[in-house]
């Protein structure tokens, strides 16, 4: 196991604010806190070599679990080893190993070309000038970074800013990759480039990688598994296919039809919309297959085109939400 | 060695950074040689409506000026990330510096260095070589150790205060202002001899925020004066590593913070 926690929990003080003056004069003088269970005792393994998505609602817990496995923070009880390391505790010897990546932040010298960042994290990782030249030169093709290695960060757009990113947190090899919400703001076809990215990084350098994100998209074309926390507890820890069925098995049909009309009342189909010509149904296969289900619709409707589909991972994880009532 | 080696590339692509904005960078320096130019006016002003102060006259004033803004330069050039700190906080780029395999205390200082401080230096060297100049000075070879002691020291000094300042925001965020004024204040207060203060006050100045170590005692020392508040001889020679020695203290209070920053997260 390349990572174990063990009833990790955090807890977190955050001071009440009273509104108006004279509330914010009592806080000067009284500070109540309120106490915020961040985790509570949470308990996962990941293998070496897993691509994991970690996914939960904002103030899940999510950013305080990739804390305390990078070693920013301690965590109040319960325990975790990474690469057989306590992270928190060995906090230097430790980090060397791993790469990070927050979404919304910088680690790059903002007006300074982006290969003087790469120049400085050789000196702060130590890296061998050889291991340094070798996997820079890597790193500046797969991600195709030779168009604007030498131009100043704070002319990069977005998208080109987060390759830098990636390739600055792996210039000194980590095994294991923590990407905290890596897509956040970027366009579509940089998002498709990062992914590919990741997904290579995974496949073929066998980095194990641990992802935040709000995109289900990531989730869908990166993740073997999934992680879904909520209010600091672990709801659900399996594979894509796994958390669907736990949801919901229905699968979607979408017919295109040219005439023809009907109420639809078949056993285990819900109507979802019928506008346009465009007709779409949830159905669930346990009780009607496709099959069955299509001989149906054609007996009243004149197909022109179908299409069965996973519903949305966004309405799984919505669905979820919504029956733990976070 | 090799922190030596990665501090100087931090120097290197600070210079680097800041001389991407030439016109702001001369302009802040020029701009710092002045404001520290008005500010020993107004110590000239002082000496001409009253001659001298307790004995002292305006060339031995410029003396220990001199020192301590010098002193002072370096430490806000050095130190300015430590400065800054609380927004290293709020941006989460402390969280950056605790995922990297160096000392917080290398990066903080690695992460800012301002070159623009060089106008208060230069200004305080000005003030310091013309009281040089003007005052007849039996330099030795131990002066001389003495003299450089005292701005090396005063600079450890008030970068342990700043240090301190910066572990205090682990705690508040309101709490700052209360050490800028120990900082800025102790520049303003050490300008003087501390002779002319009430007792009190300078107590203060050696026992708490021990600045007459690094300036008082080692400058009455090169002036040959025989006041040091009915402290031994000695004291004005080896008074300089009273501040290397705060510094260290204040290092140690900042792992306490970095402590309590990973053990709560804010």
């Amino acid at each position: 196991m390349i990572i174990e926690a063990n009833e990790l929990s955090k807890r977190y003080k955050m001071p009440k604010r009273k509104p108006g003056i004279v509330g914010g004069l009592k806080n000067i003088f009284h500070k109540e806190y309120e106490e915020i269970i961040a985790l509570d005792k949470i308990c996962f393994e990941v293998k070496e070599g897993e691509l994991v998505g970690y996914i939960g609602p904002n103030g899940a817990g999510k950013s305080t679990t990739i804390k305390i496995l990078s070693g920013i923070l301690t965590p109040d009880s319960g325990e975790c080893r990474v690469l057989g390391k306590v992270p928190y505790k060995e906090r230097i010897d430790y980090v060397k190993d791993i790469g990070v990546v927050f979404g919304q932040r910088t680690q790059l010298w903002w007006d300074l070309p982006v290969i003087d960042s790469f120049e400085l994290l050789k000196d702060i990782y130590k890296i061998p000038l050889g291991d340094y030249l070798k996997i820079k030169k890597e790193l500046i093709t797969w991600l195709d970074l030779e168009s604007f290695i030498n131009t100043p960060v704070r002319q990069l757009s977005l998208g080109q800013k987060m390759r830098c990113e990636l390739a600055a947190s792996l210039l000194h090899s980590p095994k294991i990759l923590f990407l905290d919400e890596p897509t956040i703001g970027l366009d579509a076809i940089s998002k498709l480039s990062v992914r590919e990215f990741i997904k290579k990084l995974n496949k073929e350098r066998g980095v194990t990688v641990i992802l935040t994100t709000h995109d289900m998209d990531d989730i869908e074309s990166l993740c073997n598994r999934v992680i879904v926390i909520g209010k600091g507890k672990i709801l659900l820890d399996g594979s894509l296919q796994s958390l669907r069925n736990t949801v919901s098995k229905d699968r979607r049909l979408i017919l295109d039809y040219d005439g023809g009309n009907g109420g639809i009342s078949i056993l285990g189909a819900t109507p979802i919309s019928k506008e346009n010509n465009r007709l779409v149904i949830d159905f669930n296969p346990d009780i009607i297959t496709p099959a069955d289900l299509i001989t149906t619709l054609s007996t009243q409707y004149k197909i022109k085109d179908i299409l069965i589909e996973n519903p949305a991972i966004e309405e799984i994880i919505a669905k979820l939400y919504g029956e733990f009532n976070i | 060695m090799d922190s030596i080696k990665l501090y100087f590339k931090y120097f290197r692509f600070n210079i680097e950074s800041q001389l991407q904005y030439k016109t702001s960078f001369i302009m802040m320096s020029i701009g710092h040689f002045l404001i520290t130019f008005i500010e020993f006016l107004g110590v000239w002003v002082l000496f001409e409506r009253f001659g001298n102060i307790q004995g002292f006259i305006f060339e031995e004033a410029a003396l220990f000026y001199g020192i301590v803004h010098m002193a002072f330069a370096i430490t806000e050039g050095w130190t300015r990330g430590f400065d800054t700190f609380p927004k290293l906080v709020r941006l989460g780029d402390f969280d950056r510096i605790l995922l990297r395999p160096r000392t917080t205390v290398l990066q903080i200082l690695g992460h800012d260095i301002q070159m623009m401080r060089i106008g208060r230096f230069m200004q305080g060297l000005v003030v310091l070589i013309w009281a040089i100049f003007k005052l007849n000075i039996e330099w030795t070879l131990g002066k001389t150790l003495l003299l450089i002691g005292s701005i090396i020291g005063g600079n450890f000094l008030f970068s342990g205060l700043i240090v301190l300042q910066a572990t205090l925001s682990f705690w508040s965020v309101q709490s700052l202002e209360i050490v800028n004024s120990f900082t800025y204040g102790g520049v303003q207060a050490a300008q003087y001899p501390i002779s002319i203060y009430k007792p009190w006050f300078r107590k203060i100045l050696i026992y708490i925020i021990p600045l007459a170590t690094v300036n008082y005692f080692p400058a009455m020392t090169i002036l040959g004066k025989s006041d040091l508040l009915s402290f031994s001889k000695w004291i004005g020679w080896f008074s300089p590593l009273f501040g290397i020695l705060f510094f260290i203290f204040s290092l140690s209070i900042w792992r306490i913070g970095v402590k309590h920053y990973t053990s709560t997260g804010s």
